[in-house]
């Protein structure tokens, strides 16, 4: 046997080795990931008791982080399950509970106070629910009291609907050249701004769809050096709102990484509009919009569907200006639950700390989409 | 045509008029002739021989007994270009060549109308471009009166007269002030062509809303939404509302429904209510109660 065959040979057995040991005692980080057991096994602090249960969340053990709440008595598993995935289809029913953060609050021998933050990956990002749970000793072992947030019932009954609908016909393939076709939407850039910020250059802008038919819509930008070369092109993507329907405005933000402000010459902006098929439904009230000052300066409010449809996912833009009416910054939040007729679900928009001084007024628009509706 | 069948008669123009220069014409033809028409040559000697007509797009042959007349029926020879007559004999080749012209009857007309839809009272606004084109659709190059006609409901004409020169002509036309669907007629001869124009209202004029007690809540409407003149806005068009109280903001697209916008809104004390659609400002509402 040469020494390539028996050195072949002692890896092999030495794999299978390893194979067996991590089979028979596994790590219990390797246990959690496999679906099999929690990280944490104790729940013999508040801190540890309250892992456990986002570890059992993140897992979707559903039945034993029902078990070990304190008062599931309140509750069914599904109610709980439902707070947390959501009783309409939305974001959060198909995400997956990417992490968590635990952060103790208060504690003392009979009782404490635990915040959980959970970190939630949706197909449109990162979203973040936090939960402050009363954590309550039971013999040894502590058990948290679940912070349940029921869903409001609306009430049975039919919402009449008479907004209006735009449907098109587009020119035929067999039609001569010549016959003109529908005419694409009229759409006007009503504000163009270019920032810099760490990351790179940001074009901040509006436009207005000045048209009398609806329109989808997107924003080309592309930054000139001085000698009017192309330095890079790139679109809004979803820091806009697609549809607009006629007269109504949309801020846009342009993302340009690893460009400074000195390397542009002119910038060169391509808005894009096509006719499309839409509905003025559903309405949402964009209720009690504050702007709160620095620290943690953000935009918050309440999103109220006047609508009888539900809405699945709604995604809030924020645009906030300067003393001079100037276009400062962008932000937008997606709101992770449906939207159901008459309720309001609240929404918070961050605003970068540089910037929160500057802002002095601020203008939120909402885009909405509603699974099974005729778009 | 296949690209050998190409080179195998681009071989053979080539080959035949250099023996034709050699051998000097006789063919007896007209210079031009008209897209479609009919036409003859006559051919010089005696025997037999076989006559190529060759242009663009399009290729004769025929079997001619020499020194006599060969004729061609109506439409024989269809697209405008210019065309080389190859006589190849048994012992001599002649070549000639004539032009194919496009009739002088205007048959089609393309008709490019742009926008297809515009705002009201707009200078210049709409574009219209002719083609004019005969019976074979070739471009007619020689000068031809053209007339546009731009008609509203309202019962306005707008007239313009032109020449086409090389076969276009276009005109600008003015959008009026009244909303509704202008018919587009550009007119040659007996023939014409029609498009359709939609005149829609422009921005929101003087924007104006009320506010009433309902409820608990205050209920705003607009009046009739128009434009600056005076055409209705169409329903569907976003009005936004806007309350501003104690530091805060709410805010509601609503879209216009038979001309007018409303909503019910929180009624507080001290609130201001603003009223925009577009780029056009509203009045502002105090609500005291």
């Amino acid at each position: 046997m040469t020494k390539g065959h028996l050195l072949a040979g002692l890896l092999g057995v030495l794999t299978v080795v390893l194979v067996l040991i991590g089979t028979e005692w596994p790590v219990p980080s390797a246990v959690a990931y496999a679906g099999g057991g929690s990280i944490l096994r104790s729940s013999s602090t508040p801190e540890a008791a309250a892992t456990n249960l986002a570890d059992e969340i993140r897992t979707q053990a559903w039945d034993k982080a029902y078990a070990s709440l304190a008062n599931k008595a309140q509750f069914t598993e599904g109610e709980f399950k439902r707070d947390l995935t959501g009783y309409y289809p939305s974001l959060r029913t198909y995400a997956t509970l990417e992490s968590y953060e635990v952060f103790p609050l208060h504690e003392s021998a009979d009782d404490a106070e635990i915040r959980v933050k959970l970190h939630w990956s949706t197909v449109v990002g990162t979203s973040v629910s936090t939960h402050d749970m009363q954590m309550i000793k039971n013999g040894d072992d502590w058990e948290a009291e679940w912070p349940i947030v029921r869903e409001v019932v609306v009430p049975p009954q039919v919402i009449a609907v008479n907004y209006l609908r735009w449907d098109v016909i587009y020119r035929g393939p067999g039609d001569d050249w010549g016959i003109q076709d529908v005419e694409a939407p009229h759409v006007r850039i009503v504000d163009m701004h270019p920032v810099e910020r760490a990351e790179g250059v940001v074009i901040l802008g509006e436009l207005l769809n000045e048209d009398v038919v609806p329109a989808d819509v997107s924003v080309t930008a592309t930054l000139l050096s001085k000698d009017q070369s192309p330095i890079a092109t790139e679109a809004s993507f979803d820091k806009i709102s697609h549809l607009l329907l006629p007269k109504q405005v949309t801020p846009f933000l342009i993302e340009f990484p690893n460009v400074t402000l000195s390397q542009v010459g002119s910038v060169r902006m391509v808005p894009i509009s096509t006719l499309v098929s839409a509905s003025a439904d559903p309405v949402i009230e964009i209720g009690d919009q504050q702007l709160n000052p620095a620290p943690g300066a953000s935009l918050t409010g309440q999103l109220i569907n006047q609508s009888g449809q539900i809405v699945n996912v709604a995604h809030v833009l924020g645009t906030f200006y300067d003393k001079t009416g100037q276009v400062v910054w962008i932000a937008d939040q997606y709101i992770d639950r449906a939207l159901l007729p008459q309720t309001p679900v609240p929404f918070e928009i961050h605003i970068p700390q540089d910037l929160a001084s500057k802002v002095s007024s601020q203008r939120t628009v909402v885009a909405t989409y509603s699974s099974g509706a005729a778009q | 045509m296949s690209a050998r069948w190409t080179l195998s008669l681009g071989g053979l123009v080539v080959a035949v008029a250099a023996l034709a220069h050699a051998a000097g014409g006789g063919m007896s033809l007209p210079r031009t002739i008209e897209a479609g028409s009919a036409f003859s040559i006559q051919t010089p000697g005696s025997g037999n021989a076989r006559l190529y007509i060759i242009g663009t797009g399009q290729v004769l042959k025929r079997d001619v007994q020499l020194g006599h007349a060969l004729f061609f029926a109506a439409g024989s020879l269809f697209n405008a270009g210019h065309y080389l007559v190859v006589l190849a004999g048994d012992s001599s080749t002649e070549t000639e060549s004539f032009d194919v012209v496009p009739g002088n009857r205007p048959s089609n007309l393309s008709f490019l109308a742009k926008p297809s839809r515009l705002p009201v009272g707009l200078h210049d606004g709409i574009t219209g471009a002719v083609y004019v084109f005969d019976a074979y659709h070739n471009l007619i190059s020689a000068p031809t009166p053209v007339s546009f006609e731009l008609s509203s409901p309202s019962g306005t004409v707008q007239k313009r007269a032109t020449v086409a020169r090389d076969g276009a002509a276009w005109v600008q036309m003015d959008s009026t002030a009244v909303q509704g669907v202008d018919k587009f007629v550009a007119r040659v001869g007996d023939i014409s062509s029609a498009r359709i124009v939609g005149q829609v209202p422009g921005d929101p004029c003087g924007l104006k809303m009320t506010a009433q007690p309902s409820g608990q809540q205050v209920l705003l409407v607009t009046d009739a939404v128009r434009d600056c003149n005076g055409n209705a806005v169409p329903d569907g068009t976003i009005v936004t509302f806007t309350e501003t109280y104690d530091g805060t903001q709410s805010t509601i697209d609503e879209p216009l429904k038979r001309g007018v916008a409303q909503v019910t809104i929180s009624a507080r004390n001290g609130a201001l209510f603003s009223v925009a659609s577009g780029v056009a400002m509203g009045n502002q509402i105090h609500w005291e109660k």
